[in-house]
């Protein structure tokens, strides 16, 4: 099939002001930069902007600003009068959309619009839902009838991941505050400039002082934060190796912890699927956002009859995806987020042709400035090998066949991980079956990579604990009963 | 002459059998009043392995079992329990230095224990699961799932009122259980077990290891087919860090169930105490499954 020739279509950056360097945002306002590095746009390795490193005593001093926040203004002030402020952030995000969208394409690489029309409006989203939560909680079934309703943790530290800096914020963002807790937040080294933009959005909605800290740095502020004694609660988005160290950390203490890790989704295909509809259902689960997703559908797993339809399909489908810059309209692909995700994303395709695999891309020309990947596939790929087991993290599909349902079942489960999965048939007894037996947080049946603030969101085994979004999500931030007396979850 | 009396043999419960410890080892167990009670397994590092391997056996079908059959089989227990009263009485009495009334009071409020969580667990998903409202076409609903095979260290105070009150819960939910018992009053917990065994419960969905906390606790903890660890029976328990037993816990992401804590150091909870969800909620996983709507 031929690809259109498209005239470029970029869209502007004139909406958006970077300044020249950033200081943290503490207690409200912004220090003066300091220890700063630099922040990259990945597709042309240009910097944006000098943003600064925190070390241990801003981090002190962020928690603190979010204890006194916490204990004169925030976690007082009633739920209703908490909502409101919610709500405004949510109205300014939507007001801002297009300047958001564009700074995050701008930091973190991926194509505008994927920012437009996901990551700004499902972050608005997000603060939406949790805004009407604020003076509801009494009825979100977190604690017995009669009992006192649920209350906040006190300072929440939450780092988060490069992958959807935004998004991943509201995640984080809008839940804390809406049960009363005040927050110091570390976004990801490669991609602190919409936290930073959003810290402009706090002020905007006169948000009180320390609710909203925003410090900037690479793992040693994360793991200064999460070390802190002051901080009560944690949550944490990224890797499982990470999240594995903070477990550790916090072991012994009364320190609250979700973490929110890796996966090793199973894309399942049967061969009564409608299979153009599958088709645009596995590209959507691997190569939305570069494949740069904790939820990716990575491992394809198509039933062995149909394997060659749906391979060939899927050959003709990505040579049709544009990918180049991400500031483009019509860009389906954007940059890998950073050098050192570029190199990963390599050196295990490389494993993997070397374990056996057969790789495919598209014909594509790729940028000769930044970070870039073509879409993969990797076909005849065994479950041993390392792009089977291991997350890629990347634009990459690794293919593997199975001939029954339960074959099928054992494949996809056998894996540590246990954030997502997806499903594939006409059958609707077969699809419930399978939802049931599939070892994942999230089961996406005839569609993949559906994300909404009312579904909570989160995985089994090593994909971590805890859920984001929903009712469910609430429980991460409240506690309903003092432990001293019945012991709790972690 | 009076006639002598046939003594039981207190073994290990594993797998729906009832085994001497692997290591060939046992202890002296003695009352509240020092006197000597029985001879009871000392239960090792393989014990706990093997009774891994037999709760994980046991998962599927447990967890595969419908709520409403869960709750027949729990509420058997109750009956079963309820008809060996005495027998509870005679050993709480000994193993905690209560009185007869006294340990009467503890058997009934464990049998009703049980009864409770009998009424959950066709409950469970209704109250922690919902329908999803999302933006968009589509058919969204979350609802709980068993966790997996649950490490549990039983309460080392109270034998058997604690005991269910940390067994039940796991069950209830649909995991299946390895359970270390209090290491200093063990015997209690054996005869639950074969209460277990002649109520339905499957072998291998609750298996009962007698031991010393310290020597097995870690092994539990660090174990990668493990899926969640109660830390309740630190409390009490001697030579138990508890914190290193989470950072073992982390190895493995496991979920853990914290002991209560005063002034910072466990304590054992008042199991008179309302039970709450709590302990349901900790072992259960949020699923959320999603499907188009459409023509």
């Amino acid at each position: 099939m031929p690809k259109f020739e498209y005239a470029p279509a970029p869209e502007s950056r004139a909406i958006v002001t970077i300044e020249k360097s950033y200081g943290l945002f503490i207690d409200g306002a912004f220090t003066r930069p300091k220890a700063t590095f630099p922040t990259l746009n990945p597709a042309d390795e240009t910097v944006l902007a000098e943003v600064s490193q925190a070390g241990p005593k801003d981090v002190d001093k962020a928690v603190a600003a979010a204890r006194r926040a916490y204990e004169g203004v925030w976690g007082r002030m009633s739920g209703a009068e908490r909502g409101k402020y919610l709500f405004r952030i949510a109205r300014i995000l939507q007001e801002r959309a297009r300047e958001f969208a564009v700074l995050e394409t701008l930091d973190n690489g991926k194509p505008i619009k994927e920012t437009r029309d996901v990551d700004v409006p499902v972050a608005a989203a997000h603060f939406f839902y949790h805004a009407g939560w604020a003076d509801k909680l009494e009825y979100a079934g977190l604690s017995a009838s009669g009992a006192d309703v649920p209350r906040p943790h006190g300072v929440v530290g939450q780092v988060i991941p490069w992958n959807f800096p935004l998004l991943m914020l509201a995640w984080k963002i809008a839940p804390a505050l809406a049960t009363g807790n005040t927050v110091v937040l570390k976004p990801a080294e490669t991609t602190p400039l919409s936290a930073l933009l959003f810290a402009e959005v706090c002020q905007q909605a006169e948000l009180p002082a320390g609710v909203v800290n925003i410090i900037t740095g690479d793992g040693r502020t994360g793991q200064a934060l999460v070390e802190h004694p002051d901080v009560d609660k944690i949550a944490f988005t990224g890797s499982t190796e990470v999240g594995k160290a903070i477990a550790r950390t916090i072991a012994g203490t009364s320190k609250k912890a979700t973490l929110e890790l890796g996966g090793k989704a199973a894309n399942i295909v049967f061969d009564d699927a409608p299979l153009d509809q599958a088709v645009e259902g596995i590209v959507n689960g691997i190569f939305f956002n570069q494949g740069q997703v904790c939820c990716a559908g990575s491992r394809l797993l198509v039933q062995e009859n149909v394997h060659d339809q749906v391979v060939a399909k899927l050959k003709r489908r990505l040579g049709t995806l544009r990918v180049g810059d991400p500031m483009d309209k019509n860009s389906d692909l954007g940059a890998i987020n950073s050098k050192a995700q570029l190199d990963r994303i390599t050196s295990l395709v490389e494993a993997g042709v070397a374990e056996g695999a057969e790789r495919w891309s598209p014909e594509c020309t790729l940028p000769a400035k930044g970070y870039w990947f073509p879409p993969t596939v990797l076909t005849g790929v065994s479950q041993t090998h390392r792009v089977a087991t291991e997350e890629i993290f990347g634009p990459v599909l690794s293919v593997l066949t199975f001939r029954t349902p339960q074959e099928a079942v054992a494949k996809a489960n056998n894996t540590a991980y246990g954030l997502s999965a997806g499903v594939w048939t006409e059958k609707g007894s077969r699809i419930l079956w399978m939802a049931d037996q599939l070892k994942a947080g999230v089961v996406w049946a005839n569609t993949f990579n559906r994300f909404d603030p009312t579904s909570p969101f989160g995985g089994y085994k090593e994909s971590g604990y805890g859920r984001e979004g929903g009712r469910h999500g609430l429980e991460a931030y409240v506690t309903t009963a003092p432990s001293t007396l019945t012991g709790a979850a972690r | 002459m009076s006639r002598l009396d046939v003594r039981k043999t207190y073994k290990l419960y594993i797998g729906g059998k009832f085994p001497r410890s692997e290591s060939g080892r046992s202890y002296e167990v003695v009352s509240a009043s020092g006197e000597f009670l029985a001879n009871a397994a000392m239960g090792s590092r393989k014990d706990v392995r093997d009774a891994v391997v037999a709760a994980r056996g046991a998962l599927a079908g447990w967890a595969g079992a419908t709520a409403y059959n869960r709750g027949q089989v729990l509420y058997r227990v109750a009956e079963v329990l309820e008809g060996r009263r005495a027998q509870f009485v005679d050993e709480v009495a000994a193993s905690e230095g209560l009185t007869v009334r006294a340990a009467g009071a503890v058997v009934d409020a464990a049998i009703d224990r049980v009864v409770w969580y009998a009424g959950w667990t066709d409950k469970i998903a209704q109250v922690l699961g919902n329908l999803n409202p999302v933006a968009g076409p589509f058919f969204n609903v979350s609802a709980p799932e068993p966790t997996g095979v649950v490490g549990v260290l039983a309460p080392q105070g109270s034998s058997l009122l604690g005991l269910v009150s940390v067994v039940a819960p796991v069950i209830a939910a649909g995991n299946t259980a390895v359970v270390v018992t209090s290491a200093a009053r063990p015997l209690p917990a054996v005869t639950f077990s074969e209460v277990l065994a002649t109520s339905d419960v499957p072998g291998g969905v609750v298996n009962i290891v007698t031991a010393q906390t310290a020597e097995v606790a870690t092994w539990l903890a660090a174990h990668r087919d493990v899926n969640a660890i109660d830390l309740t029976g630190v409390a009490g328990a001697n030579g138990v860090d508890w914190a290193a037993l989470e950072a073992e816990a982390a190895g493995n992401l496991k979920r853990v169930y914290r002991p209560a804590l005063a002034d910072g150091a466990p304590v054992e909870p008042d199991w008179n105490a309302d039970p709450g969800l709590g302990r349901i909620r900790a072992f259960v996983e949020t699923k959320t499954v999603w499907h188009p709507k459409g023509l």
